[in-house]
């Protein structure tokens, strides 16, 4: 477990903690916005990790357990870091009927990884959401961002493609 | 702000937008927006001001205007003309030949004459695709906020309960408690201190109702907050959010601060002693945290696990004190009831269920998109006049209401009107207003599956039935579908639904069963076709051979 924070500035300099100082502030410290405040920590740094867990029960004075145990409790919350791309799969009721389950299968393939997971080379995390409310274009999935819709399993793969061969290196 | 400024900004708008010869909206709600939508607004933008006409047409980015499957949508406001699947060049041409020279872009148009269109009635959705979403203005000079003048002014709180209750309006959560009678509950309540919270946590896969009314419309919805507020005595009101829906935060966000900045929220609303103020609240993806007491919690900062309710949210709620919880979609009924009065909402409709419901139409059907119907209509006239049927070469085989707490509605009972009691005749529910349609490549035993799949993920383990039976009744479910079931495991299928029904503390676990149910009801044969008896022969009665591929 990293070192526990204090209470001025972050012993590590890290100017982040800043931001999240700022939103603490906003909700005045209080127990009740623990939701709110880990929305923004994990807007700032992209996931929670147990030093930044422990850093926001003490800035709203709570329980570490109690952190931990939101933070565990709500699906959006992750404690493990991202990949370079996210590909997220709706598999709402629209998407599913309209075959979600032929995309998911053809992206696992091509990533070698299950849903919920990163490939190892950390380039593709895959993500499944329960619906993103674009069930007029199933099957969707949001890839960066951007949402896709009317994949097909093949357009799915060539997506998955696109993010994993073309590194830094090759511009072209 | 008073009554008379509020007129006087109404018709400086309105006068405002008499100016322009022209005025184009196009749907900047998600659904377009995924498609293309920013794109068609800057070569919409582009276009015009190649034209110069800067000062002659206006152009406005509206909610949705219900044909999410067939989008980007731009509308001319003047004619009513629709235009679907608009991309850049299509927009040019829009201006360049609809505006300049007086002619329609015929390989666009959308017939806006047919049923999809003629059908509906719209109350909830009477601004999207009309006003911009993004400007208090344009609501207010559609009568917005109007009714919220007229209650604080003119009516005692008791008078709007009442009212509310003789509108007959109808929990849109999918229970479909009265909402007058929730009001009056609140309002007697004893307690300095009272909340009004608004349910904005869509939940079930495959609806996206209230997101398009926040999106559209989110002013709607906060003069139904700050009505009900007036009513129950609470002067704060909580927005509880999913965070999947980063756009209705962003416009909740804008129109929140923008009603501060008017005074309509705020402190000594229309100079009287009436203080109201509203927060969001995001959620962080729990479908349990659509249930009340969950909810509650949520809002608190704690994990969203239910209790046991009484005592109910309206007696002890948020930190104990006397809460009204409603649907997006009830607030957003609130300020039509106020405007044009309880009788007038009350003639559209049943006796029993009143006003119109918002149905988000997906799946197989070839109309996909948002629709507002009057309650009673027949099933069968959404599916088939709205949602144009299933595509071609395929038939109709269920429709799935409710999502993970409703059922299949088979193609027996598309004749039934849809309102609460008779969808819970055929074991659905209401529900929120997602509506599923499955053509016959659907796979019944694989739904109830999907279902339970979800219900299994998403308990939040606090009571056993929930927690422990779900996992049983999806693996059951699973070998069922590998063929690997008997007859021995359809009793025990039943028997487990039932139960879990029966013993589960809240509502998600109390109708997690159903789809299983539902289909065990209508399609039973989808199952005894995957099982054979105990001994291993195929159960008589079953015409097919054992087959335990789909």
């Amino acid at each position: 477990m990293p070192p526990t924070t204090q209470e001025k500035a972050h012993p590590s300099g890290d100017n982040r903690f800043k931001l999240l100082d700022r939103a603490v502030t906003k909700h005045q410290s209080r127990g009740d916005a623990l939701i709110e405040v880990l929305h923004a920590a994990q807007g700032i740094f992209g996931f929670l990790d147990n030093g930044l867990l422990i850093y926001v029960a003490r800035a709203l004075k709570l329980p570490l357990s109690r952190v931990y145990g939101v933070a565990t409790f709500y699906h959006f919350f992750t404690l493990k870091p991202k990949g370079e791309h996210t590909f997220v799969l709706c598999t709402g009721t629209a998407c599913y009927v309209k075959g979600a389950g032929a995309i998911q299968k053809a992206v696992e393939h091509r990533c070698g990884v299950k849903f919920g997971q990163t490939t190892p080379d950390n380039k593709v995390s895959l993500v499944s959401a329960r619906c993103v409310g674009s069930c007029g274009r199933a099957p969707v999935a949001v890839c960066d961002n951007d949402v896709a819709g009317k994949l097909t399993p093949e357009s799915a793969a060539a997506k998955i493609d696109q993010w994993q061969n073309v590194p830094g290196e090759v511009a072209a | 702000m008073t009554v008379e400024e509020l007129k006087e900004l109404a018709e400086k708008e309105t006068a405002r937008q008499k100016q322009y010869k022209h005025r184009i909206t196009y749907c900047s709600a998600a659904g377009c927006a995924s498609c293309g939508g920013g794109a068609v607004r800057d070569a919409l933008a582009k276009t015009i001001k190649a034209h110069g006409m800067e000062k002659d047409v206006e152009l406005a980015g509206t909610g949705c205007m219900g044909l999410c499957g067939e989008g980007p949508l731009v509308r001319i406001a003047g004619d009513g003309t629709l235009y679907q699947r608009v991309d850049e060049t299509v927009a040019a041409r829009i201006i360049d030949e609809h505006i300049v020279q007086g002619k329609k872009v015929t390989e666009n148009l959308v017939d806006t004459t047919g049923p999809f269109f003629s059908s509906q009635v719209k109350i909830v959705l009477e601004n999207c695709g009309n006003t911009d979403s993004e400007k208090i203005d344009d609501y207010i000079a559609a009568e917005g906020y109007d009714a919220l003048a007229k209650v604080v002014t003119e009516m005692q709180p008791a008078e709007v309960v009442e009212e509310i209750r003789k509108s007959g309006l109808r929990g849109r959560g999918g229970a479909g408690y009265p909402t007058g009678l929730k009001w009056g509950i609140v309002r007697k309540a004893q307690g300095d201190q009272k909340y009004v919270v608004c349910n904005a946590d869509e939940g079930d896969p495959g609806a996206f109702m209230d997101r398009s009314v926040l999106e559209g419309d989110p002013h709607r919805v906060l003069e139904g907050m700050a009505i009900a507020g007036y009513a129950t005595g609470a002067s704060v009101g909580y927005i509880y959010v999913r965070a999947e829906y980063p756009l209705a935060i962003e416009r909740l966000r804008l129109a929140i601060k923008q009603a501060e900045r008017l005074g309509l929220l705020g402190n000594r609303i229309f100079e009287s002693q009436f203080n109201f103020r509203v927060d969001l609240r995001i959620g962080a993806g729990a479908f349990v945290c659509g249930e009340e007491t969950a909810l509650i919690r949520s809002i608190e900062g704690k994990r969203g696990r239910p209790r046991p309710r009484p005592p109910y949210p309206s007696e002890k709620g948020l930190w104990g004190a006397p809460t009204l919880i409603n649907n997006v979609e009830s607030y957003a009924n609130i300020a039509p009831i106020i405007r044009k009065g309880s009788a007038w909402f009350a003639s559209i409709g049943t006796p029993k269920s009143t006003g119109t419901k918002v149905f988000a139409l997906a799946g197989k059907i070839r109309n996909t998109g948002l629709i507002e119907v009057p309650m009673g209509i027949p099933l069968r006239k959404i599916i088939f006049d709205i949602g144009g049927g299933t595509p071609e070469g395929t038939t109709f085989k269920a429709a799935q209401t409710g999502g993970p707490s409703g059922g299949c509605i088979p193609a027996e009972a598309l004749d039934l009107p849809v309102d609460y009691e008779s969808l819970a005749t055929v074991g659905s529910i209401m529900g929120s207003g997602g509506l599923i349609v499955m053509d016959s490549t659907s796979n019944m035993v694989d739904v109830a599956k999907y279902f339970m799949e979800f219900c299994v993920d998403e308990s939040c383990g606090k009571c056993v039935p929930c927690r422990v039976g779900t996992v049983h009744i999806h693996g059951i479910l699973q070998k069922i579908s590998e063929g690997r079931g008997t007859t021995d495991d359809l009793a025990l299928l039943e028997e487990l639904c039932e139960m879990v029904k029966e013993t589960s503390l809240c509502g998600l676990g109390q109708s997690a069963p159903n789809p299983v149910l539902s289909t065990l009801r209508f399609f039973r044969n989808e199952y005894t076709e995957l099982v054979t008896t105990p001994d291993g022969y195929v159960p008589a009665g079953t015409t097919t051979e054992q087959s335990p591929t789909r």
